[in-house]
């Protein structure tokens, strides 16, 4: 069945804050082989002009897909989270996450659609830091797929 | 933020060092604790098979992290990323054995835009086959 399209726009609370430790983005680096100083010596980090050790791109994804689970099960929405598949994944970041932040998410139903069966969600992420400051937005594309015939 | 390449020098076309990664099971394992991402279809052939997988398959995510080494490798400077987005096509299956599967990375300067900053495209391959689609990236530069 297809989604209820009132659920368009529809804005979750903000997570409680995460925050971000060197050693969780030295572990993060290290699981996708990435040996860039700036993500472990913070005086590289500095010499690029970071306060602190930043962390790769995609490691803000943890964190919001974490937060997106407020709407995939949400019990209201009703998505079959067993046929979910991950179909697109975007970020606009106003600055890199580092470490010492500490961030909170706010995921908003951006939209849904149904495709052949597949219900489409959009949800974007808002991540703000602990000033109130807007680092990334993350855009995560969720395909459900059509449950089979019979 | 000081990226070590110039907006300057860059023009359309101008193709990023490819590279190649290479991804086991091992891998596979480390990302999930690293990302919190769990799910079995990322380490338990017994489970990807049932729910209609050829085998283990890699993280969308894992992929996406490895194709933007080709960008922060050539600026200097990951956090010169301003905007990064893909379109997951196709699963990168990882073989139970010791060499797993690689990815093929290559990126080419596909628009110069305002601000010192570009559009970078990027493809990334695996087995022959085209697993991000739509595979952008924008950077600052110097």
């Amino acid at each position: 069945m297809a989604l209820d399209q009132s659920f368009v726009g529809r804005t979750y609370p903000p997570t409680d804050p995460y925050e971000v430790g060197r050693e969780k983005i030295r572990e993060f680096a290290e699981a996708v082989g990435d040996a860039h100083p700036a993500y472990t010596d913070p005086e590289a980090a500095k010499a690029l002009g970071h306060p602190d050790v930043i962390a790769p791109p995609t490691f803000v994804f943890s964190i919001t897909f974490k937060a997106a689970g407020q709407v995939v099960q949400d019990p209201q929405l009703g998505l079959d989270y067993s046929r979910v598949v991950h179909g697109d994944q975007k970020f606009a970041h106003k600055r890199p996450v580092r470490a010492g932040d500490r961030l909170t998410v706010t995921s908003t139903i951006e939209t849904i659609k149904s495709l052949a069966g597949n219900d489409i969600l959009d949800i974007r992420g808002e991540v703000h830091d602990e000033a109130g400051e807007h680092v990334v937005t993350a855009w995560t594309k969720l395909v459900a797929r059509a449950a089979e015939e019979g | 933020m000081t990226a070590k390449i110039s907006y300057d020098d860059v023009e359309v076309g101008t193709e990023l060092p490819a590279q190649t990664f290479g991804v086991t099971r091992a891998t596979l394992v480390q990302y999930a604790g690293a990302s919190g991402d769990f799910n079995p279809i990322h380490w338990n052939e017994k489970f990807a098979k049932e729910v209609g997988l050829p085998d283990v398959i890699a993280h969308g995510m894992f992929t996406m992290a490895e194709a933007i080494r080709v960008v922060t490798d050539w600026t200097g400077d990951p956090g010169s990323i301003v905007e990064y987005g893909v379109r997951f096509t196709k699963p990168v299956v990882v073989p139970n054995d010791a060499e797993g599967a690689t990815i093929e990375v290559s990126a080419k300067v596909g628009a110069k835009l305002d601000d010192n900053t570009v559009r970078v495209d990027l493809t990334a391959m695996s087995a022959g086959q085209k697993v991000l689609g739509m595979s952008r990236a924008v950077v600052r530069l110097a």
